[in-house]
């Protein structure tokens, strides 16, 4: 992947202009061409990253595993499931868990989850250990705490993709000193690798991009 | 992954494969035998386990698939069953729980009056300087007012009415907290207590999603319709909407503007809670945007100085 994204992660052109896109059902309106659908990194944080070229260490393909905390109605997880291989969906608040239903209707790979990020022991009688990625994105307060939560799935050579919501932390306080706790909290059991700002498309956000500590 | 204790941890372990043959015709909802999905249903909604463990692997091995694309699919028709059902049941509880309290709510509060009344009556007949209401049933529960002659069923009965007043206030309370967690939208547009009412008169937050905009509008003039006749009220012209601030506050004769621009906001408010759950603060200021001008324009060719918001008692 010389471009660093993904197989099954595409540049095509859309309307005239150029974009990210993967092949799948359309859920959100997003434009589409042929099997081809935009994918909009201003609705995602994860395509986000992935417009602004982080390295998020992942191939794609059916191999490939994921668990997804934050689901919401599917819009990026939608995504992933149409690079990945078997992807966990886990999501708390009923209503978007509906929606997230369809998205997973037309997607055999994609497992909806009705669960709470901060218990997992809750869905480990179903979601697989040793899962390439977790992506997360529950802006909810305690969000290093949910990645800490749940390291027990990821592989020791996984990748943690994380979005950190400063205000969902403390609305008021400094975004920078909210990243800062965050990053040190993770520490504990993570390994950074790279983080960024996503202020381009999502205000008072970080993406972190971190690997289970080697012990 | 030899230990036996952590096999049977997964939600697989007692699950007959036959099961699997009813999952798939659930939704037609016909009789219901032992294959009817439901041990599956329970198995992801409410087994636990620490630690995972590689499920598919061990399910292969298990013999409960033959591969794992076998095991995924299965997984796959598990967990869209189970979370059908949980959504649904969530969803079904939280409406349903809300929709008592603002009943129990109405029910407190127009008992309270109506024993006020029957309190201030009686009260009257051993007392001139009774008072009226509620409030004076507070000042006489709490001995702030002592009848000219002491009656111990009279200050029992204000102590009822205070006690149903107060019921009523916490019946508020949690309607005002809870409506927000269940639709978001539609209590920042309407408040918690008139968008609880909707979804009460509606039947449900889907129902209300599910009703056009001039149903809305129109929802609960029914309900004033009965009471009048039944004396109680005056000839109602207007749904419940026409509580909301941006209709009350717009001058008379532009209040069916007005109801029609609140009832279409609220639908849409109803449509994006039931089938998004999504926060749309736009919504607030598109419609204070619309009543902005509809105020506008009675408050252009109107010198007479009863002007919107002050006609309303
Ligand atoms: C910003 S939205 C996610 C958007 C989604 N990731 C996307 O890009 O399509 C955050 C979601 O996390 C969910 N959430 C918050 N706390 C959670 C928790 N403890 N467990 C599971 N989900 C949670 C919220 O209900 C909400 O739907």
């Amino acid at each position: 992947m010389s471009d660093g994204l993904p197989a099954g992660v595409e540049r095509h052109t859309f309307d005239g202009t150029d974009r990210l896109a993967t092949r799948g059902d359309p859920v959100y309106g997003e434009p589409t061409d042929g099997d081809w659908r935009a994918w909009n990194p201003t609705r995602s944080k994860l395509g986000a990253m992935l417009e602004l070229e982080m390295d998020i260490g992942l191939e794609g393909g059916d191999e490939e595993t994921v668990l997804y905390l934050g689901a919401a109605s599917g819009t990026t997880v939608s995504h992933v499931a149409d690079f990945a291989g078997p992807t966990y969906a886990v999501e708390f608040a009923a209503r978007p868990a509906r929606d997230l239903l369809e998205t997973a209707a037309s997607r055999p790979r994609l497992f909806p989850l009705l669960a709470d990020a901060r218990k997992p022991a809750t869905y480990a009688h179903v979601v697989e250990s040793n899962v390439d990625a977790i992506v997360q994105d529950v802006a909810t307060r305690g969000q290093a705490r949910v990645a800490l939560e749940n390291r027990r799935f990821l592989a020791d050579d996984g990748r943690l993709l994380l979005a950190v919501k400063a205000r969902s932390e403390d609305v008021t306080r400094d975004p920078e000193d909210v990243f800062a706790d965050v990053r040190a909290e993770l520490e504990a059991e993570y390994e950074i690798l790279e983080t960024r700002r996503l202020e381009q498309y999502h205000a008072d956000h970080l993406g972190v991009v971190a690997r289970p500590q080697s012990r | 992954m030899t230990d036996s204790a952590a096999r049977t941890a997964g939600w697989f372990a007692d699950i007959d494969p036959d099961e699997f043959d009813g999952l798939d015709d659930r939704d037609a909802g016909d009789a219901r035998d032992a294959r009817d999905g439901s041990t599956v249903v329970t198995a992801i909604r409410e087994g636990q386990t620490e630690t995972p463990q590689d499920w598919p692997a061990l399910a292969v091995d298990d013999e409960f698939a033959d591969d794992e694309a076998a095991y995924y699919d299965r997984l796959h028709d598990a967990t869209m069953a189970a979370t059908r059902a949980a959504v649904t049941e969530r969803e079904a509880a939280d409406d349903r729980q809300l929709v008592h309290a603002v009943r129990a709510m109405d029910d407190c509060e127009r008992t309270a009056n109506e024993l006020a009344e029957r309190l201030a009556e009686w009260a009257g007949t051993v007392d001139p300087d009774a008072g009226t209401g509620v409030s004076f049933a507070r000042e006489l529960a709490r001995g702030d007012h002592e009848l000219e002659s002491e009656s111990e069923p009279i200050t029992s009965l204000a102590e009822r009415v205070v006690d149903l007043a107060d019921e009523a206030a916490e019946l508020r309370e949690f309607v005002e907290r809870q409506t927000p967690t269940i639709a978001p939208n539609l209590a920042a547009l309407a408040g918690p207590v008139l968008a609880a009412r909707l979804i009460s008169l509606a039947g449900g937050l889907e129902d209300v999603a599910k009703k056009p905009s001039g149903t809305i509008q129109v929802l609960g003039a029914e309900d004033a319709l009965f009471a009048h006749l039944r004396g109680h009220a005056p000839s109602p012209k207007h749904g419940l909407i026409y509580v909301h601030d941006a209709v009350r506050g717009t001058h008379p004769d532009e209040r069916g503007s007005a109801a029609r621009a609140v009832a279409g906001k609220l639908s849409i408010a109803a449509r994006v809670d039931h089938y998004s759950g999504e926060r749309k603060p736009e919504l607030e200021a598109e419609l204070a945007e619309r009543i902005e001008t509809i105020q506008a324009r009675t408050a252009e060719d109107d010198d007479r100085g009863d002007s919107g918001g002050e006609t309303d008692e």
